[in-house]
């Protein structure tokens, strides 16, 4: 198919201008974006989930992820029979080259558990940044301005999932922005994107239409950490009790 | 009152520290960015430089716009519902430009990424031991990664 | 990457943030409200045995004071932006409150209390001296000369409300660094509200042991005769405060064992294996249990002056040493452990970085460089001020 921009700008006027308006600037300036009208979320089923590892990659790609460091990241699970307490977790480089082949183990079961920030309502890093350098958006989505944070790290010690780290170039806290720069333009984000099975579906809790309420409705959900009181956003279909 | 002009000093001190306030109150007024409180306590402006950074995964509506007769190839397969850049990885530089382009597929990595038999995956998801599986041929000499399903999409 | 992981961590997790430096910060600023408490004793609580240590413990605390900043500002990712906690702080932020707290505690209570004890001697000297120090003097006079019965009493009042103020003040300056660990839930050896409290009792352990022998070595250094009763009584306020923090921290201890919540077992791992040494080793038995237990001894027997000097010296050393141990066990403890509770990291100290060995060695002695600075220039020592103020005061 050889067809230069140009063409393809006379060729398709509107797939061109929806590509345009993906490619501009601010949720402003995009001129159906309101952020007031959207409250983001994830949802994980983790019986979907195959632990290729997809989401890792496209996040780094996505996000220009440095070594050695996650914005999402896939574990995987060993639990054997009632030992609940003590599941044996892996998660390889993040699970970013998937996992290695297991025979089948009749006295356990395997499942991945795919992580990433969890958007958090009452989101205790936010709550201890001393600047006001880390916040949650308009649209539920708690993000860091990197031009204004300092590198104390007490937001890295405040998340109880591990969600933050110091990015080692830069020197201020990174995280998973849930793809900002991609939900506000009408897309989804990276991980979502890639996911072959559909195992991550990015969900907008303010959108009456979005498939996330009936899917709430009919079947058993979880967040993580549920004690920790975080307002967590990040809904788990079939979680087992030894994640955590 | 000389109990005011023996506590002259304090006044001093006092005075001293009321500049000292004043300075302080000036200096932050003029370092404080314009859109600090414009939402809450941060710089309202850094939700559009973050909202501003680039795409590398387009999206798999920008690839339908010209890749239709994929996308109707796809349509009743395995694989409907798998996102094009989920194989193909980020392509956001060749749908903005058609002439970059993409890289040629290894299917011999890619599709062992999520067939692999493993224990370890979902029992229904479908996976296979690929050396026993194929006999060393490669995937797509019987399954068309758009449609897999054999004489589906038609083996080539 | 993964060198040093035991079991699972959240990847994120292996990287350890707060280094040795933010170890040493707890400890400065509890020398800080430690030396202050002691200067208190003399001043509102009316301890005169302890007036030999007044004004030293006030140098002391202004000393450390000052350089209690310099670690978590060495440590930041971006120490230029520092100022921004006091241009936008975060109402919900620990830290943020902290660096009010610190500033309120310098400029509101330490400096004015310090200024005022010095007023009569820094006017005396301002007419007295000469060159570089002549004008230090006079810009520390504020340019009034007034030392008059009337003023100085006045200073004497307000000195004396100064320290009334102090005293909670010391409380929270501390009790907020225990506070900036003890707020987060995510952690479990960190959260827990006996933290400010066990934070700011250690600290008044460490801050007096620190001022009783620095007052030893310094009388040593002027070859001058050691005030025997004044070091008795801070002894045995030592004595006093270190079994009431020690009781705390077993407080917390009993309860965590008793509790055994979902964190317990690997805590317990934890304690037993990369914090053995630390914490059970230094922390308990060398930093606490010994120190007590000579102090004790000074108590219950009637020893010779020698035999008494000797253990003041070993015990507060020890006790410097265990204080110490016990910040490096909570902060750096309560990085060791994934938050999953299934795996530890390790932490490797760097010798010569902006976090490493030297650099705390370096912030260590800084204080002391300090305070050996400020009793030039304010000398601690009355009887030498005194015999010129006769002159003077007949002048004015």
């Amino acid at each position: 198919m050889n067809i230069t921009r140009r063409q393809m700008l006379i060729l398709l006027p509107a797939a061109a201008v929806a590509w345009e308006s993906v490619l501009a600037g601010t949720p402003e300036s995009s001129p159906n974006y309101k952020m007031t009208e959207h409250w983001w979320s994830m949802l994980i089923d983790i019986s979907k989930c195959i632990g290729c590892g997809n989401c890792v990659r496209a996040c780094q790609a996505e996000n220009d992820v440095p070594d050695g460091f996650f914005r999402t990241w896939v574990e995987r699970y060993h639990v054997t029979d009632w030992h609940l307490e003590n599941p044996e977790v892996i998660s390889p480089d993040g699970g970013k080259k998937g996992f290695p082949s297991v025979a089948a183990d009749d006295n356990g079961k395997y499942f991945f558990v795919p992580k990433l920030c969890n958007q958090c309502a009452d989101s205790p890093c936010t709550q201890v940044c001393p600047v006001g350098a880390t916040f949650i958006s308009p649209d539920g989505v708690v993000l860091v301005d990197q031009k204004y944070c300092l590198g104390c790290a007490y937001c890295v010690q405040a998340c109880p999932y591990g969600c933050r780290y110091i990015h080692p170039q830069k020197k201020v806290a990174d995280k998973c922005t849930l793809c900002y720069h991609r939900i506000t333009k009408g897309l989804t984000t990276a991980c979502c994107e890639a996911c072959p099975t559909g195992a991550r579906q990015l969900a907008d809790l303010k959108n009456p239409k979005d498939p996330i309420h009936e899917f709430l409705r009919t079947h058993d959900v979880q967040i993580l950490k549920p004690q920790m009181a975080t307002g967590a956003k990040v809904f788990y279909n079939d979680l087992d009790g030894s994640v955590r | 009152m000389s109990v005011f002009k023996d506590s002259g000093h304090l006044f001093r001190l006092a005075a001293l520290y009321a500049v000292g306030t004043l300075t302080f109150l000036g200096i932050r007024a003029f370092f404080v960015p314009r859109s600090f409180g414009q939402y809450g306590h941060y710089r309202g402006a850094a939700i559009a430089e973050i909202a501003a950074h680039p795409v590398h995964y387009a999206g798999h509506q920008a690839c339908e716009t010209c890749h239709a007769d994929v996308q109707e190839m796809k349509r009743s397969g395995m694989h409907a519902q798998v996102n094009c850049e989920a194989c193909h990885g980020p392509l956001a530089k060749h749908a903005d430009d058609p002439s970059i382009q993409p890289a040629k597929l290894d299917t011999a990595v890619l599709c062992v990424r999520c067939h692999a038999a493993s224990a370890a995956r979902p029992k229904g998801f479908p996976q296979v031991a690929a050396v026993d599986h194929s006999n060393g041929l490669p995937c797509e000499t019987c399954h068309q990664p758009h449609n897999p399903a054999i004489g589906a999409g038609g083996a080539k | 990457m993964t060198t040093g992981v035991e079991g699972y961590m959240y990847p994120n997790e292996i990287t350890l943030y707060w280094s040795v430096l933010i170890v040493l910060y707890p400890y400065i600023t509890g020398l800080v409200a430690g030396a202050f408490i002691l200067a208190s004793l003399e001043r509102v609580f009316r301890v005169d045995a302890v007036k030999p240590t007044y004004r030293l413990a006030l140098l002391t605390a202004l000393a450390f004071l000052l350089v209690a900043p310099l670690p978590l500002q060495l440590h930041l990712g971006h120490p230029e932006r520092s100022l921004e906690m006091y241009f936008t702080p975060h109402r919900t932020s620990a830290m943020a409150m902290f660096g009010f707290v610190y500033l309120w505690y310098l400029m509101a209570v330490l400096t004015v209390e310090i200024w005022l004890d010095y007023r009569r001697d820094i006017v005396v000297m301002a007419q007295s001296s000469s060159g570089l120090k002549r004008w230090i003097y006079r810009v520390l006079t504020l340019g009034s000369n007034n030392i008059n019965e009337r003023a100085l009493a006045i200073d004497e009042r307000v000195g004396w409300l100064i320290t009334l103020i102090g005293i909670p003040s010391a409380f929270l300056l501390h009790g907020y660094v225990g506070f900036i660990f003890g707020s987060i839930k995510a952690n479990p050896w960190w959260s827990s509200p006996l933290m400010p409290v066990v934070f700011i009792f250690s600290a008044m352990v460490s801050g007096i042991a620190a001022v009783m022998l620095l007052y030893m070595l310094i009388m040593r250094l002027r070859r001058e005769k050691i005030d025997m009763l004044c070091v008795d009584t801070i002894a045995r306020y030592l004595f006093y405060i270190f079994i009431v923090d020690f009781s705390l921290e077993m407080l917390d201890l009993v309860h965590r064992i008793y509790e055994a919540d979902e964190s317990f077992r690997t805590l317990n791992f934890m304690v037993h294996t990369k914090l053995y040494f630390s914490q059970i080793v230094l922390q308990i038995f060398v930093g606490t249990l010994t120190p007590i237990l000579l102090l004790a001894l000074t108590q219950v027997l009637k020893l010779p002056e020698i035999a008494r000097k000797r253990i003041y010296t070993v015990a507060g050393c020890l006790t410097l040493i265990g204080i110490f141990a016990m910040r490096w066990n909570v902060v750096i403890g309560g990085q060791l452990f994934s938050k999953s509770f299934l795996g530890y990291t390790t932490y490797k100290m760097a010798l010569a970085t902006r976090e490493g060995l030297l650099m705390s060695i370096a912030l260590t002695l800084l204080p002391l460089f300090i305070l050996w600075v400020l009793v030039k220039l304010l000398p601690p020592w009355p009887e030498k001020v005194q015999a010129e103020i006769p002159a003077t005061t007949a002048a004015n």
